[in-house]
């Protein structure tokens, strides 16, 4: 009988064990950046393409940045809670568009010459910030995705925290959940604005 | 029965034409930098398709960072600093032999451990087995010979 109760126990064991296993994300990989400084990079803003934003524009102060593209079809789902966060928080949000026209798929890459290319993400990235309101102070666009691969961007959308002085200090992989931004996101704004 | 032999066979002609058109691409250049873009990309996780190597995952990210390998094959970076390069961005999780430190060693020495766990319960079942039989194989003693051919006797027929 006592045999019984220690094999009942180890299935148990089992059990907590898996299920514990099922409720972790796969894609939540701990990221090597976070505690770094924010990668630099200068990239032509999507409202105003003539100009470039980079990091080093915002020392001083923290700012989030979330990585979109029209095609991602979990940024349309944190979209809302996006525009609600830049309506009450006062808080800089950059997006980076991040491959809008290669990442589609839906595009012959040897055919559409490199000027093509950059006025079809402009003209992509506006239409749907359009469509689905602007939470942006403002979007840089990384046309080539190589930038993103200097933030180990693995599944878009991903967004950062970084502090006043240029440190990535949270990274969330997948979109944003009210639950996200209550619980991680907005206690570390609180206390990088001490 | 018919179905699911068809839909592995397109399953196969499916993978064999990304394979090749990969091939393809690969064979373009320089030889020896092909090689060592192979190498490096069988070390290295495809994030998006966790469980394929760079070399295997046609995840646009796997393209990307193929390319990036290629670029710093071309100017002439060495393999480590192209593995510390992904590091630094993606983590250790990007290595498909992670190194051994705090954090992986559960990873490393776990498998180890659980080998060892299981002998040890088997060693010490078995010999506790070994015993228990020993012990079944000494002859009654007095009394409990007596016992026995008390109770036979009780179950005889009158």
């Amino acid at each position: 009988m006592n045999r019984y109760y220690w094999i009942l126990g180890a299935f148990a064991a089992l059990v907590v064990l898996l299920a514990v296993g099922l409720g972790l994300n796969p894609r939540d990989i701990p990221s090597p950046l976070v505690g770094k400084p924010v990668p630099a990079f200068k990239l032509a803003v999507l409202a105003t393409p003539d100009k470039t934003f980079s990091p080093e524009d915002l020392r001083g102060k923290p700012w989030l940045l979330n990585v979109w593209a029209s095609w991602c079809v979990s940024c349309r789902q944190e979209h809302p809670i996006l525009v609600e966060f830049s309506k009450k928080v006062d808080v800089p949000l950059i997006g980076l568009n991040y491959k809008e026209v290669r990442g589609d798929g839906g595009f012959d890459m040897n055919k559409l010459p490199p000027e093509e290319e950059s006025r079809l993400a402009l003209q992509r990235a506006n239409g749907w910030l359009r469509d689905h309101g602007d939470p942006y102070r403002l979007t840089a666009m990384d046309i080539d995705g190589r930038v993103g691969i200097d933030f180990g961007v693995y599944g878009v959308p991903e967004t950062y925290v970084i502090d006043k002085d240029g440190i990535i200090r949270m990274k969330h992989t997948g979109p944003i959940t009210p639950d996200v931004l209550a619980k991680k996101i907005m206690p570390l704004l609180a206390e990088l604005a001490k | 029965m018919m179905l699911r032999v068809l839909f592995l066979s397109l399953c196969l002609l499916s993978s064999g034409a990304f394979a090749s058109s990969a091939r393809e691409a690969a064979l373009a250049a320089d030889p020896v930098a092909e090689k060592r873009l192979q190498g490096l990309s069988k070390e290295l996780r495809c994030l998006v398709c966790q469980n394929e190597t760079i070399a295997d995952s046609n995840a646009e990210l796997a393209v990307d960072l193929r390319r990036e390998i290629r670029g710093m094959i071309a100017d002439g970076r060495s393999d480590s600093e192209i593995l510390d390069f992904m590091v630094t961005r993606y983590g250790d999780f990007v290595l498909y032999r992670p190194p051994v430190k705090g954090v992986t060693l559960l990873l490393w020495g776990g498998p180890v451990a659980l080998l060892l766990l299981g002998l040890f319960l088997l060693v010490s079942y078995l010999r506790r087995r070994a015993r228990r039989l020993a012990e079944a194989d000494q002859p009654l003693s007095a009394d409990d010979a007596k016992r026995a051919e008390a109770l036979l006797k009780e179950l005889e027929p009158k």
